[in-house]
């Protein structure tokens, strides 16, 4: 009983420490959505992320980076064209497409020069934009942020993403005066975003025959930003289910150690 | 309580080494021999935690160190690049990251437990004020490591917390500056608080070992506080103790572990995974969450000076706290008085960091409607914390009467029929 109630009181201390996250700012909690990789067993849902990325490459790398990833990463384990026949991604043949439909700068070459070529798995994605002035210059003032690790960056984390996305066409309330150059989104701090509109139904064409609605863009490029900021989430789980349960046996066996030990003792 | 050494070398060379360098000889009367009261609860597994998150932590940080580039325009990347492509380092530095908050847990409950029980009175009150001085660089380290991966929170936490020492008059500016390396926080900023990081845990490490070698000479306090007055109070460290700090110390890692498997981003703080710019400033700034007391405590006093000396005056004053309070009796299970303003004590440093986490402006859910906010509650907390060791603790001790306590601690534990009772036997 002591140790249950040591436990209880340890719990509610954890408990009390995690609920102090708080908030700032006005706007409207994300819709509750169950993505694949909720739970503490689920992965990703490769066709998910594949769609998503598809999203990602024609509507968002328009504007934004993904300065922390390479694409090798696309054909890593856990990644959404991972394929066990190629364990070194650089191999993968899907992969390597991707890159080679990139033009990168490299160089200098024997002269000096820098030079283009076709991308290569270990490249980066492509910058969108030289710098953050340019960027800014490009987008009325607002720089488009970078989105390697965009949902662990946001408070309510992937049903921010999927809610802002979708979060457009309601007329501002009362009092909200909408700048140039301004869109309302009420999921967005402060409900002005610079950001414009940039899914509607059709938009794109899937070529797994998924319908590309509002929504289901929404939510497959979700996926993908959610793996991109946690490619690691898979492995993550199932290796901390095998190190949880090498624990609780431990902790059962040692339970009974001490008890047998103590046993001849009063305490 | 170490009594004569019982340790007997056995072999030729354990023989030779003991006449030169005994260390094994110091292992065994600490580790093996060492006679440990025979009622400690649960509450006494947190030591033993606390070592192991020691270790955890120096060796993670080590592992981290190889990877990590201190400064401010390769820092964050780096950090992305220990997650995404260091070989298990999202593993490495989520064990780190959430051992930080693992570390500050145990540490509460162990402090939490001194204070109940009393292991702050003579004869243990250097072993307290070297648990303090342990505390005190734990934050200062956790502080410095929370800064270097560089996201929004790290600077704007750094920039804070090094702005406090501004409002010292006089002396306040140049000490600032001395800290920054330049005119604000910057890249000589990043570099000395990497370096101070490295060394800060090994400096712990030390001070640990004062602690332990000022635990080992009076011996372990116990649940109610009465001195061990014969070998029947306690048993040997080893096996008793070994195996329950072991299990605890397991139990411990099946929480540590759900957080580092299961929930790793939930003790830190979205803003951390956006790089730092020193032109945005977030909505909200707040520490880690073991020090948000200490952040309420601050905010509740309107001059900058005094929020700074009120802050660290909640350290010091545990510094002296074997002194103030004045009863002659050690563990709060006999002090019917004192056990009820503990209990006020803890949810008042709960309380605090609720505060230290919100909007001083925000109405406090429940109480809003007469006027609360969290501003109004940090200040009444903080007054509380302040007469817990100032007032409560020395008036107590005179006016406070004790319920009767046993006779010794086999008598606690077997009750008044203890004639009978075995001597301690090693187990099987």
């Amino acid at each position: 009983m002591r140790l249950i109630r040591t436990l209880f009181i340890a719990a509610t201390g954890a408990l009390a420490a995690v609920g102090l996250a708080t908030a700032a700012g006005e706007y409207r909690t994300p819709e509750d959505y169950r993505f694949s990789f909720d739970g503490p067993f689920s992965s990703f849902d490769r066709g998910a992320v594949q769609r998503g990325f598809y999203v990602f490459n024609q509507v968002c790398a328009a504007c934004h980076s993904l300065e922390h990833l390479s694409i090798r990463h696309l054909g890593q384990p856990g990644g959404p064209f991972h394929d066990p026949e190629y364990p070194n991604p650089n191999d993968n043949p899907v992969v390597r497409a991707i890159a080679a439909e990139y033009i990168v700068e490299d160089g200098p070459d024997d002269y000096g020069d820098m030079f283009e070529r076709p991308g290569r798995p270990a490249d980066g994605f492509p910058q969108p934009y030289a710098n953050e002035a340019q960027g800014r210059a490009a987008n009325n003032g607002a720089y488009p942020p970078d989105l390697s690790i965009i949902t662990r960056a946001r408070h309510y984390g992937a049903p921010y993403i999927r809610s802002l996305m979708m979060g457009y066409g309601e007329e501002p309330p009362e009092g909200v005066t909408v700048g140039e150059g301004l869109y309302y989104n009420p999921y967005f701090p402060g409900g002005l975003i610079a950001m414009p509109p940039q899914l509607q139904d059709g938009l794109l064409t899937y070529n797994d025959g998924t319908e590309a609605t509002v929504e289901q863009m929404a939510t497959d490029v979700t996926e993908f930003l959610a793996w991109a900021s946690d490619p690691h989430m898979e492995q993550r789980k199932q290796l901390g289910l095998m190190v949880l349960a090498y624990l609780v046996i431990l902790c059962g066996l040692l339970f009974f150690t001490y008890r047998q030990v103590w046993s001849k003792v009063k305490h | 309580m170490s009594g004569p050494s019982t340790y007997e070398p056995k072999t030729g060379f354990t023989r030779w080494l003991d006449s030169r360098l005994p260390v094994v000889r110091l292992g065994w009367d600490s580790f093996v021999d060492f006679p440990t009261p025979r009622n400690l609860n649960y509450w006494y597994t947190f030591g033993g935690i606390l070592t192991v998150c020691l270790m955890i932590q120096i060796i993670t940080g080590i592992v981290l160190a190889m990877h990590y580039v201190p400064h401010i325009d390769h820092a964050f990347a780096s950090v992305q690049r220990i997650d995404r492509d260091v070989n298990y380092g999202w593993l490495i530095r989520s064990i780190h990251a959430v051992g930080a908050s693992m570390f500050f847990l145990a540490v509460y409950m162990h402090i939490f437990r001194g204070l109940y029980y009393g292991s702050y009175k003579a004869p243990r009150e250097l072993l307290w004020i070297l648990g303090v001085v342990i505390y005190l660089l734990m934050m200062a380290a956790a502080f410095l490591g929370y800064v270097l991966p560089w996201g929004q929170m790290s600077y704007w936490g750094a920039m804070v917390i090094t702005n406090l020492l501004g409002a010292f008059p006089l002396i306040g500016g140049p000490i600032t500056e001395w800290l920054w390396g330049g005119f604000s926080v910057g890249n000589a900023t990043l570099n000395r608080f990497f370096s101070l990081h490295y060394l800060i845990p090994f400096l712990i490490a030390g001070v640990v070992g004062l602690h332990v070698w000022a635990l080992h000479v009076p011996g372990n306090n116990n649940p109610t506080g009465i001195d061990v007055k014969s070998n029947r109070d306690t048993l040997p460290f080893h096996p008793y103790y070994t195996s329950k700090d072991g299990f605890a110390i397991v139990l411990f890692m099946v929480i540590f572990a759900f957080f580092v498997f299961y929930w790793p981003d939930a003790l830190g703080h979205s803003d951390n995974f956006i790089p730092a710019d020193p032109l945005v400033t977030p909505a909200l700034i707040v520490p880690e969450w073991y020090l948000l007391p200490f952040y309420a405590i601050l905010r509740a006093v309107p001059d900058k000076l005094g929020g700074v000396l009120l802050m660290f005056g909640a350290i010091g004053v545990l510094f002296i706290l074997p002194w103030l309070d004045t009863s002659k009796v050690r563990s709060m299970r006999y002090r019917p008085l004192a056990r009820w303003f503990f209990g006020f004590f803890v949810l008042a440093c709960l309380g605090l960091g609720w505060a230290g986490a919100a909007l001083p402006d925000d109405p406090v859910p429940g109480l809003g409607a007469v006027g609360v906010d969290f501003l109004m509650m940090g200040r009444v907390l903080t007054v509380y914390y302040f007469a817990y060791f100032l007032v409560i603790l020395p008036i107590l001790g005179f006016v406070e009467k004790p319920a009767s306590r046993p006779a010794s601690i086999e008598e606690s534990v077997l009750g008044n029929s203890s004639q009978s009772a075995p001597a301690a036997v090693p187990a099987e």
